[in-house]
């Protein structure tokens, strides 16, 4: 089965990339961007039964820094059904 | 003073390091791997040093915080022992939650390479015994994820506590309060951007850093 962890920056925390993406966009002419912020996807091939428990694990302890950013697991195969 | 330096792929401030401690310690530090289970027996100082570890992947840090030594450094410092972390040290150090926080992209998003004027907040720590409250110093930055950012609440705690052992005097790099360098509660673990280890000698240009180490020394051996 195949999971994809979507890791986001916490509300309120500064995104200098999304910033400078914001301004880019605006020099590019794309008028009515609000705001931007970047975050990170992860996939994960992950051997079939494993429980959500254990990927939200994974996320505690590595994919994301709970100080700073936030994230959310979708599992593919469950949302293809 | 017997000092481990750690090492991870990408590490690339070791040297600058372990040179810096011998100048100061008149003893080569232990080069110690971060496949290592265990530092060298005696260890009673611990530097982690600057670079790119794991190249930067995930986040800065976010790698070699998970290592294997770092299960052994974490121990260490629960004991008390000193630990210094510098620059990608640093962000090692957050990430491993042995200080609270977090280092993010620098708020121009420039890597920032130049000498920085800082103002020493705390003179009564472990590491800053030898230099006066509120003396300014000038050591090198050279990072580009530097800006150091926390919660209301920690950054409360941070200054309410005298954990603040540096500060940038003036705007650098986007950090909460200007923090350049903290301590963690029990005052035996430094993190800070700045580069200590590359003013320990008249050649570098200044020597402000040797006073860190060799207050070290003094409060060590």
């Amino acid at each position: 089965m195949k999971a994809r962890v979507f890791i986001t920056l916490k509300p309120g925390v500064l995104d200098p990339q999304g910033k400078a993406i914001h301004h880019a966009l605006e020099g590019l002419g794309f008028a009515g961007v609000a705001d931007v912020r970047a975050g990170k996807l992860i996939e994960l091939e992950l051997a079939e039964g494993t429980e959500d428990a254990a990927i939200e694990d994974m996320c505690r302890k590595l994919l994301a820094n709970t100080v700073i950013e936030n994230f959310r697991i979708e599992r593919l195969e469950e949302a293809a059904r | 003073m017997r000092s481990a330096v750690i090492v991870f792929p990408g590490s690339n401030c070791d040297r600058d390091l372990a040179v810096a401690l011998e100048l100061v310690t008149g003893r080569k530090p232990a080069m110690v791997w971060h496949r290592e289970a265990e530092l060298p027996d005696g260890t009673d100082f611990i530097g982690i040093p600057g670079g790119f570890s794991y190249g930067d992947y995930l986040r800065s840090g976010a790698m070699a915080a998970r290592s294997p030594i770092m299960a052994a450094v974490r121990d260490a410092a629960g004991r008390g022992v000193p630990v210094i972390g510098i620059c990608n040290g640093f962000q090692v150090l957050t990430e491993a939650g042995l200080l609270p926080g977090a280092l993010m992209r620098n708020a121009g998003l420039n890597f920032i390479c130049r000498q920085v004027p800082l103002r020493v907040e705390n003179s009564q720590s472990l590491f800053t015994s030898q230099y006066d409250s509120g003396e300014t110093v000038t050591f090198p930055v050279a990072h580009h994820d530097g800006n150091y950012q926390a919660d209301a609440q920690t950054l409360d705690r941070l200054e309410g506590e005298g954990r603040v052992a540096f500060r940038y005097l003036g705007a650098c790099n986007g950090s909460s309060n200007d923090i350049a360098g903290i301590l963690n509660d029990s005052g035996n673990v430094l993190g800070l951007m700045p580069h200590p280890e590359r003013v320990v000698e008249a050649a570098h240009g200044n020597t402000d850093g040797r006073r860190l180490f060799e207050g070290l020394l003094e409060t060590v051996a």
